[in-house]
């Protein structure tokens, strides 16, 4: 299917696939993506969360009052079996100060548990490096490999931030032909994958190629939107004599860089509802995580710091900064000239899917590619008079579902959502809503489209949670009349047996009695007899036909489900 | 420092409900201009005071319901509602009958089921059709068209002037207009009737002053002036392109069967398109969006119904036009097409329905 060129000049003929609906907001790309990437330097205090992605905290391995140094480990991920966790290292020498709650990023501004670090400003790196740099990362097994990302603590950092060495480790299993490299940065203001891959496109290409190292991939194909031609030129440039990575400049449409929406556009492939990548064959990855993973492998440096975008008109000089993991948003917007008396808002992650922080003295987090400081009114197209409009009454005009990503149709759901009908909204495949925003985006009416979709989902994943439970207890119940139920019956049967027995025994006697007497009433006695022994032994047969199937648990749910299911599709 | 919160996403486009029906009121000012070129003020006299009766309904209703006033007046939908309503209605009405239509669309159709977004029938149709079955003689008697030479020398008739027109709507002119003598049928009733007396068909045209030749049709001319407008509201996105397409495609498939199948005894496609408000419901009247189906698919089959049901209606029914019924009965059944018509969803297989099946999560939400 893929015919590479060395030159990679054949890309620009590659038929690429599209997806249904997206928007073109205004982008913002050039506010940000001018200057080279800073450091962005150490500031006083590091708070580092022990959760930073979904999952279980990482456990602190340091006390109060230690001294740290650079890339030491300050949490282990969790051990426990299903527990999701990654490695935490402190991203400069200092002293642990505290190790406790800390407001952390999050929709809801929680507080959590956080490693602080007063630094020292020296920066002395750990004498025993605990990741000593892999030079020829081929010579080694590829799972020493795997563990060197997992205890680099990489995550993925395109947002969700889920452990790389987890997802790795999975796509080992199942057989994987492409790697799937995201760069198409579709979120307007952000700016972080650009810059890096214009600066660091030979490092990316070389964690791009640990990874199908690890994983046997047959090729790699980079997915880049058209907005960033400075990118596409640089990778292009680094993969001049790789023949299985193939960098492609895809059309410029938000949510281009959804996981699925851009597997569609680089393979013309659809994930499957629920399902993952790997069921095609395919994994996908960030090009930020692809350089964390050269980092870790080759120069030994675990995932200490990562590329933020500082943009939006609420700060002076909007620019992209190598950032330490746990500096706070407000020394951000200082590095970046100061904020603005147009800083209404604090968003960490674009406009589009990312949330709204009430506070900027809050850490960045290995997730955080972007902190957004923006006046009210620039987050609006056009007239601000509209933007204070109130919401009006849906009028179905179906702007909603032209541009849905997921091909749903967002009015109906909305319509269900709010009569508080979730079976239908569920008939709809809410499930299959991926949180884009552009319904709301473009919605005429100004409705909050995406909150109805998020509430609607919670709801429902508390109503299953609900459901399993009582599942769980009406089993049991039913488990409890099944077994009262049987021990009657055995009870029953033991009797019936005992009985028989008895009057076998009786009409053992009374044969005696009869072998003396005349032989018509021995003959009579001997068949009652046989009519009796015939009744015991069809009642051990009984007995031992019912113990051969016991009442398992397991196999008693599956059969329950099974028939409830049946009821269900029959209703 | 602290910030707003917000949830996201925290952009929004400049859309917004006004610059929506904005453009379909933009987009009715061709067709509108040149039936009030053909038929004098009365049009534009209807406009005027349905319009004015709509927007002082409207605005009585949100009061009485405690909603905010302005808001909702600048949403201009029941601008469009009476504009659409006076467009359907003959020039020269008497006031009071715009008004009972303009209060049952907005009061009865609109607002008794919950406002704008809320009404699951047309109201300017629910208007249309409580008119047409309370005031038929009104309904039916259409001025004949000024400022084609064939008609006006042939019956010596000035076209009303515009003090003349209001005095005879309002029912203060000194001598009441001699309806006769001014008025004649539409070219459906025409033909409706000459069928119904065995004329052919090739007759009842030649013999109508509108339809025997092309320049003095009407009827052609506002459709395509109406059809200007569609294209607009396509153009801007307003509209979707199924409904309109499906409905005159249905409308041209069923007639031309007919008409090919005994051409004295049905009329041709061109006519059942072209006269009446077959283009204005269309483009503009089966578009609301509101009482419409709203799936792509479901678009298809609701306009395709409508285009159906009004020839049946103008064939074989006791009405002369046939769109507000067609709409109305198809608004009923809005919902069921809508939900048996949703799109595939990413990442399913063709058959949406066959993949629900397979999910447990559903089955569970079943139950009851």
């Amino acid at each position: 299917m893929i015919t590479l060129n060395p030159s990679n000049k054949i890309a620009e003929t590659r038929k690429l696939g599209t997806f249904h609906g997206g928007v073109h907001p205004p982008f913002h790309k050039d506010d940000s993506n001018k200057p080279a990437i800073k450091f962005a330097g150490i500031p006083k205090q590091l708070v580092l969360p022990l959760r930073q992605q979904l999952g279980s905290d990482a456990e602190p391995c340091v006390t109060v009052g230690e001294n740290v140094y650079k890339g030491q480990l300050i949490a282990h991920l969790n051990h426990h079996e299903g527990a999701l966790s990654a490695n935490i290292h402190a991203p400069t020498s200092g002293t642990v100060s505290a190790i406790s709650d800390h407001a952390i990023p999050h929709p809801s501004g929680l507080q959590a548990n956080c490693i602080i670090i007063d630094t020292d400003g020296k920066d002395e790196l750990s004498p025993e490096l605990p990741c000593k740099p892999i030079g020829d990362y081929k010579t080694i097994p590829q799972n020493n490999l795997l563990e060197r990302i997992q205890q680099a603590g990489i995550v993925g950092l395109g947002g969700a931030a889920f452990p790389t060495a987890v997802k790795l480790a999975g796509s080992q299993n199942s057989k994987i032909k492409t790697l799937i490299i995201n760069g198409a940065e579709c979120e307007p203001y952000i700016t972080c994958d650009d810059r890096l891959m214009r600066e660091k496109s030979a490092e990316i290409i070389s964690g791009i190629k640990i990874v199908l190292h690890l994983i046997n991939a047959e090729e790699c194909l980079i997915g880049i939107e058209d907005n960033k031609p400075e990118a596409i030129e640089a990778m292009r440039l680094a993969t001049v004599n790789e023949t299985h990575i193939e960098v492609i400049s895809i059309p410029t449409i938000y949510p281009s860089g959804g996981e699925k929406q851009l597997i569609k556009i680089l393979t013309g492939k659809e994930v499957p509802s629920g399902g993952l990548p790997s069921e095609l064959g395919l994994l996908s990855q960030n090009v930020a995580t692809a350089f964390s993973i050269y980092q870790a492998v080759i120069e030994g440096q675990p995932l200490i710091s990562r590329i933020i975008t500082v943009t939006g008109n609420g700060v002076l000089h909007p620019q992209n900064f190598e950032v330490l993991i746990g500096t706070s948003f407000a020394y951000l917007a200082e590095q970046a000239g100061g904020t603005t008396k147009m800083a209404d808002h604090l968003i960490m992650g674009g406009p589009m899917m990312g949330f709204a922080l009430e506070d900027d003295n809050i850490p960045i987090v290995k997730a955080t590619n972007c902190a957004l400081f923006t006046s009210s009114t620039a987050l609006r197209e056009s007239n601000p008079a509209f933007s204070s409009q109130a919401t009006m009454p849906c009028i179905r005009c179906g702007k909603c579902m032209d541009v849905c990503p997921a091909n749903l149709l967002p009015q109906q759901l909305y319509w269900h959502i709010r009569a508080k009908d979730l079976e239908k909204a569920q008939q709809h495949n809410l499930k299959d809503c991926i949180d884009c925003g552009c319904c709301s985006y473009v919605c005429p009416s100004h409705i909050p489209l995406v909150d109805y979709y998020r509430f609607a989902k919670i709801e429902l994943r508390e109503q299953r949670i609900a459901q399993e439970k009582a599942d769980i207890s009406r089993e049991r119940h039913e488990f409890l009349l099944y077994r009262k139920e049987r021990d009657k019956r055995e009870r029953d049967e033991k009797r019936a047996a005992h009985k028989a027995q008895l009057q076998a025994k009786k009409a053992a006697l009374a044969k005696k009695k009869a072998e003396s007497g005349d032989t018509t009433e021995t003959a009579k006695d001997t068949s009652k007899a046989d009519a009796i022994k015939a009744a015991v032994a069809r009642a051990k047969e009984k007995k031992v036909a019912r113990e051969k199937e016991p009442p398992k648990g397991s196999e008693r749910k599956r059969s329950a489900v099974r028939k409830n299911n049946k009821k269900d599709n029959e209703s | 420092m602290k910030f707003k919160t917000n949830t996201s996403p925290f952009f929004s486009s400049e859309n917004n409900v006004r610059s929506v029906m904005l453009q379909v009121l933009i987009a009715l000012i061709p067709g509108t201009l040149v039936v009030a070129y053909f038929y004098g003020w009365g049009i534009l006299i209807n406009v005027a005071l349905s319009v004015f009766f709509a927007l002082a309904l409207e605005a009585l209703a949100l009061i009485l319901r405690k909603r905010p006033v302005l808001p909702f007046l600048g949403d201009f939908s029941a601008l469009i509602t009476g504009w659409l309503l006076a467009l359907a209605l003959p020039p020269l009405i008497p006031w009071w009958v715009i008004f009972v239509g303009v209060f049952f669309a907005i009061i009865v159709a609109k607002h008794l089921y919950g406002g704008l977004g809320y009404n699951p029938f047309n109201p300017a149709m629910v208007g249309f059709a409580v008119l047409i079955i309370s005031f038929p003689l009104e309904l039916t008697q259409w001025i004949q068209a000024g400022h084609i030479s064939a008609i006006s020398t042939l019956n010596q008739i000035q076209p009303l002037g515009f003090l003349e027109s209001i005095k005879s709507v309002l029912g203060i002119a000194a001598s009441a207009p001699d309806w006769d003598a001014i008025t004649m049928a539409t070219p459906l009733d025409a033909v409706k009737t000459g069928l119904r007396a065995g004329t052919p068909y090739s007759d009842i045209i030649s013999q109508s002053p509108y339809l025997a030749k092309t320049p003095s049709n009407t009827w052609l001319w506002s459709g395509l002036a109406f059809t200007l407008g569609g294209l607009w509201l396509l153009y801007k996105k307003v509209i979707h392109w199924q409904i309109p397409v499906a409905l005159i495609t249905s409308l041209i498939i069923i007639s031309g069967l007919f008409h090919l199948f005994s051409s004295d005894t049905y009329a041709t496609p061109l006519l059942h398109v072209f006269s009446g408000a077959t283009i204005l419901a269309a483009f503009f009247i089966a578009t609301d969006p509101v009482s419409a189906s709203t799936t792509p698919t479901g678009k298809i089959l609701y306009g395709a119904g409508i285009g159906l049901l009004i020839y049946i209606i103008r064939t074989w029914g006791n009405y002369p036009d046939a769109v507000a019924f067609a709409v109305l009965i198809m608004n009923m059944a809005v919902p069921t097409i809508d939900y048996y018509t949703q799109p595939r969803t990413f990442g399913y297989g063709s058959a949406i329905r066959k993949s629900h099946s397979k999910q447990p999560s559903t089955k569970e939400e079943n139950k009851s």
